[in-house]
C-alpha cells in the first residue's frame, strides 16, 4: 500500500471516530443549552402569570392547557410548602400543520407554587421543545456531510500537498532502485530542504559509500586471493613438471610424484572454479547483451565433439524456437556448457543426449549410469555423485549461481535412467 | 633467441628459466619494476614474459612505456589474475598473448614459439623435426616431403609436441591445450590416451623418424628414434 493511500486510510478512520465522539458531545451540549434557554423563558413566563393573576384573579381558575400553555390549581398550605421550582420533560398532546390529529409531543414543564390572599396555588407552565429524534436525525445528516467533505478535502490535500512534499523522496527511491553496486558510478541525490529527507539521504549515502568501499575491498581481496593461491600452485606445477622430466626417477618415485602432480592439478581447477563462483556471486559479470541460446548450445557441442565421438554418444538437438535472452555472454556460455559437459561426461558409452530448445526453456536430457541424484543437494557446493572422484563438484553450483543471478529457474528430473536438467527463462 | 622474464616470485622465475634454457633460449630475468624497466630499454629481446603485479609498479605500466617508446617486442603477460579487464587492457597495450597462472611449462613453450614465429619477418612458418615438416599457414604435415593428412585435433596435438621437442608434456597440459577448459573431468585421460594411440598409428604408418614416448603414465615426450 502506498504511503498516500495508507495515510488517507488512517485519517479516514480516526476522523470518523473524532466526528462521532464530537457529535455525541455536541448533541448533549446543544440539548442542555436548549433546555436552559427554554427554562429561562418559563421562569419569565411564571413571573408574568403571577403578576397577571394578582391583577386579574379570573386566571386562577385556568384548569387546562389550552391556548395559553399553563394551568393553575388550588393546593393546601402543607403541599405548597414542599413545592420548589421544578423543570421536567414531559409529553402533551399537541397538533400542528403536519399532524392529522393531536399527537404526543415533548414539552418542557415548570411546576411551581405561589400564594395570593392566603390561598396557595400550583402553577404548571409548559413550552414545546425540540423533538429529540428530529434533532438526532438532522444532526446525523450534518455529520455525514461534514465527514464526506472532510474526507474529500483530505484526499485532495494529500494528493496535491503530500505528493509534492514526498516528491524528493520518491525521486531518491527511484535512484536507489536503479543503483547497482559496482556498476552505478554516481551516488543517489535529490534536492530538498526537508530535514528528514536530507537526513535519510545522508544516512543512505554513508551506507552506500561504505558498501562501495567494502565491495572494492572484496574485489581486491578476490584478486589477491587469486594471486596468492595461483602463484604457489604455479610453482608446484612447474616444479613437478621439471622433476618428472629429469628421466632419472625410479618407477615408485615417479608414481608418487605423478600422484602429487594430479592432486595439485585438482587444486588448480578447484581454485579456478571457486574464484569464478565468487565472482558470479559478487555480480562482477553484468555485461548484458542479447544472447542466442541456440548458438551457445551449438558451440558447446562443437567443443565437446571429440569426446562425444569418443564415447559414441548420440546427440539430438530439437530447436523448436530461436531462444534469445538478455545475459552476460560469458556467464550464459558457462551456464549452458556446464550442463552439456555434465551430460557428456556423466553419460554411458553409446549413450544419448537430447536437447530441446523452446521459446522460454531449454531441456538437456541424458542417459547415465547410477541412479537419481538428490534434488535437494545437487546444486550445493562440492556435491558429487559417488561415481567420479576427480570432479571439482562445483559445475552445477556455478550453473545454479548464474541462473539465480538472472532469475532463471533450474529443475532436475529423473526418469527411466535418464537425467533431465531444465532451464526456464522469463518467469 | 633472447628472452626476458619479469616475475617477482623467485621460484617461479627459476623454473621458467630452467625450462626455457632447455629450449636453448638465452634467458635474462628481472624481478621488480625498476630492473625490468632498465633491461627493457637497454637490450633487445625476442620475447618478454611479463608479470602484471610487480614490486614498485605494474606490468601494465611497463607495457605503456614500451608502447610510448614504440618498441615492438613480443610480449606475453603471465598473470595470476584471470580477469577479462586485465586481459583486454594488456592486449590493447600491445601484449601478444596472455597466460594465466598456473600454467604448464609446455604451454608456455608453445605460446612463446607461436608468438616469435608470428612476428618473424622472413619467417618460414614451419617446424621441422626428424624427417617431418609442419606448415602452419596451410595446416599441413609432410613426411619426407610427402603430404600426410591429419585432422584438426591431430594437427594441434602434433604442433604442441613439436613446440616441445624432447620435453615432457603431461596429459593435463595436452588436454587443456587441445581441448580447452572442457577437460577438467577425470575420464578425459582415457580420451587423451585414445587420441594419442590413433596418432601414433598414423605416424608409424607414414614412417616418421620420431615417436611419442609415454613417460611414467603422467604424459608423453616427442623423441627422435
Amino acid at each position: 500500500m502506498k504511503l498516500l493511500n495508507k495515510s488517507i486510510k488512517h485519517l479516514s478512520i480516526s476522523i470518523l471516530g473524532i466526528v462521532t465522539i464530537w457529535s455525541v458531545f455536541f448533541y448533549v451540549n446543544m440539548l442542555k443549552e436548549i433546555k436552559r434557554s427554554i427554562d429561562e423563558g418559563l421562569e419569565n413566563y411564571k413571573r408574568i402569570i403571577i403578576q397577571n393573576a394578582i391583577k386579574d384573579p379570573s386566571i386562577l381558575n385556568k384548569q387546562y392547557f389550552d391556548e395559553s400553555f399553563f394551568t393553575i390549581h388550588k393546593i393546601d398550605k402543607q403541599h405548597a410548602i414542599t413545592v420548589t421550582d421544578s423543570y421536567s420533560d414531559t409529553i402533551l398532546l399537541m397538533q400542528d400543520a403536519d399532524d392529522a390529529e393531536p399527537e404526543p409531543e415533548p414539552v418542557r414543564m415548570l411546576i411551581t407554587a405561589f400564594k395570593i390572599d392566603n390561598q396557595y396555588y400550583q402553577l404548571k407552565i409548559a413550552n414545546s421543545m425540540v423533538e429529540e429524534d428530529d434533532l438526532i436525525n438532522e444532526l446525523l445528516w450534518d455529520v455525514i456531510w461534514l465527514y464526506t467533505i472532510l474526507i474529500i478535502g483530505i484526499v485532495f490535500i494529500n494528493n496535491i500537498v503530500l505528493k509534492r512534499l514526498w516528491k524528493p523522496f520518491y525521486n531518491f527511491l527511484n535512484q536507489l532502485k536503479k543503483f547497482h553496486l559496482g556498476k552505478t558510478q554516481t551516488i543517489p541525490e535529490t534536492n530538498t530542504n526537508i530535514k528528514e529527507f536530507t537526513d535519510l539521504q545522508k544516512v543512505v549515502n554513508t551506507l552506500l559509500v561504505h558498501n562501495i568501499d567494502v565491495y572494492e575491498q572484496q574485489k581486491e581481496f578476490i584478486g589477491n586471493t587469486s594471486h596468492e593461491l595461483q602463484t604457489p600452485l604455479a610453482i608446484a606445477t612447474n616444479k613437478l613438471e621439471l622433476l618428472l622430466e629429469q628421466g632419472s626417477l625410479k618407477d615408485k618415485e615417479a608414481k608418487n610424484i605423478t600422484e602429487i602432480y594430479q592432486v595439485i592439478q585438482r587444486l588448480v581447477r578447484l581454485n579456478k572454479s571457486l574464484l569464478l563462483l565468487t565472482k558470479i556471486e559478487n555480480k562482477q559479470f553484468l555485461d548484458n547483451q542479447t544472447i542466442s541460446i541456440n548458438t551457445i548450445v551449438q558451440q558447446s557441442l562443437h567443443d565437446l565433439e571429440d569426446i562425444i565421438t569418443f564415447k559414441n554418444i548420440t546427440v539430438t538437438v530439437e530447436k523448436i524456437s530461436d531462444l534469445k535472452i538478455q545475459m552476460d555472454a560469458t556467464l550464459a556460455s558457462i551456464m549452458i556448457s556446464n550442463l552439456i559437459k555434465n551430460a557428456t561426461f556423466h553419460n554411458n558409452e553409446n549413450g544419448t543426449i537430447s536437447i530441446t530448445i523452446k521459446n522460454n526453456s531449454i531441456k538437456i536430457n541424458n542417459t547415465g549410469p547410477g541412479s537419481e541424484l538428490d534434488k535437494k543437494v545437487i546444486f550445493n557446493r562440492f556435491y558429487k555423485s559417488n561415481l567420479k572422484k576427480n570432479n571439482t563438484g562445483l559445475g552445477l553450483t556455478i550453473t545454479k549461481a548464474i541462473a539465480d543471478l538472472y532469475a532463471i529457474t533450474i529443475n532436475y528430473h529423473y526418469k527411466n535412467t535418464s537425467h533431465l536438467f531444465e532451464l526456464i527463462f522469463f518467469k | 633467441m633472447k628472452i626476458l622474464i619479469i616475475e617477482d616470485e623467485q621460484q617461479l622465475l627459476y623454473h621458467i628459466k630452467e625450462s626455457l634454457e632447455k629450449e636453448k633460449f638465452l634467458v635474462e630475468t628481472a624481478s621488480d619494476y625498476h630492473s625490468a624497466y632498465e633491461k627493457i630499454f637497454i637490450y633487445e629481446y625476442d620475447c618478454i614474459l611479463l608479470d602484471i603485479m610487480l614490486p614498485n609498479g605494474s606490468g601494465l605500466e611497463l607495457l605503456n612505456e614500451l608502447k610510448k617508446a614504440k618498441k615492438s617486442e613480443n610480449i606475453i603477460i603471465i598473470s595470476a589474475k584471470d580477469s577479462l579487464d586485465d586481459k583486454l587492457k594488456g592486449l590493447e597495450l600491445g601484449a601478444d598473448d596472455y597466460l594465466t597462472k598456473p600454467f604448464h611449462l609446455a604451454e608456455l613453450n608453445a605460446r612463446i614459439k607461436a608468438v616469435i614465429r608470428r612476428k618473424e619477418l622472413n619467417g618460414k612458418n614451419t617446424i621441422e623435426f626428424g624427417n617431418t615438416t609442419l606448415v602452419f599457414k596451410e595446416r599441413q604435415f609432410f613426411v619426407d616431403n610427402k603430404l600426410v593428412t591429419l585432422n584438426r585435433k591431430e594437427f594441434d596435438i602434433l604442433n604442441y609436441f613439436m613446440s616441445n621437442k624432447n620435453r615432457l608434456i603431461t596429459k593435463n597440459a595436452l588436454a587443456e591445450h587441445v581441448w580447452g577448459d572442457n577437460t577438467d573431468q577425470a575420464d578425459n585421460f582415457d580420451f587423451v590416451y585414445y587420441q594419442i594411440k590413433n596418432l601414433r598409428k598414423k605416424l608409424v604408418k607414414s614412417k616418421v623418424t620420431f615417436e611419442i614416448e609415454s613417460i611414467y603414465g603422467v604424459g608423453y615426450k616427442l623423441i627422435l628414434i
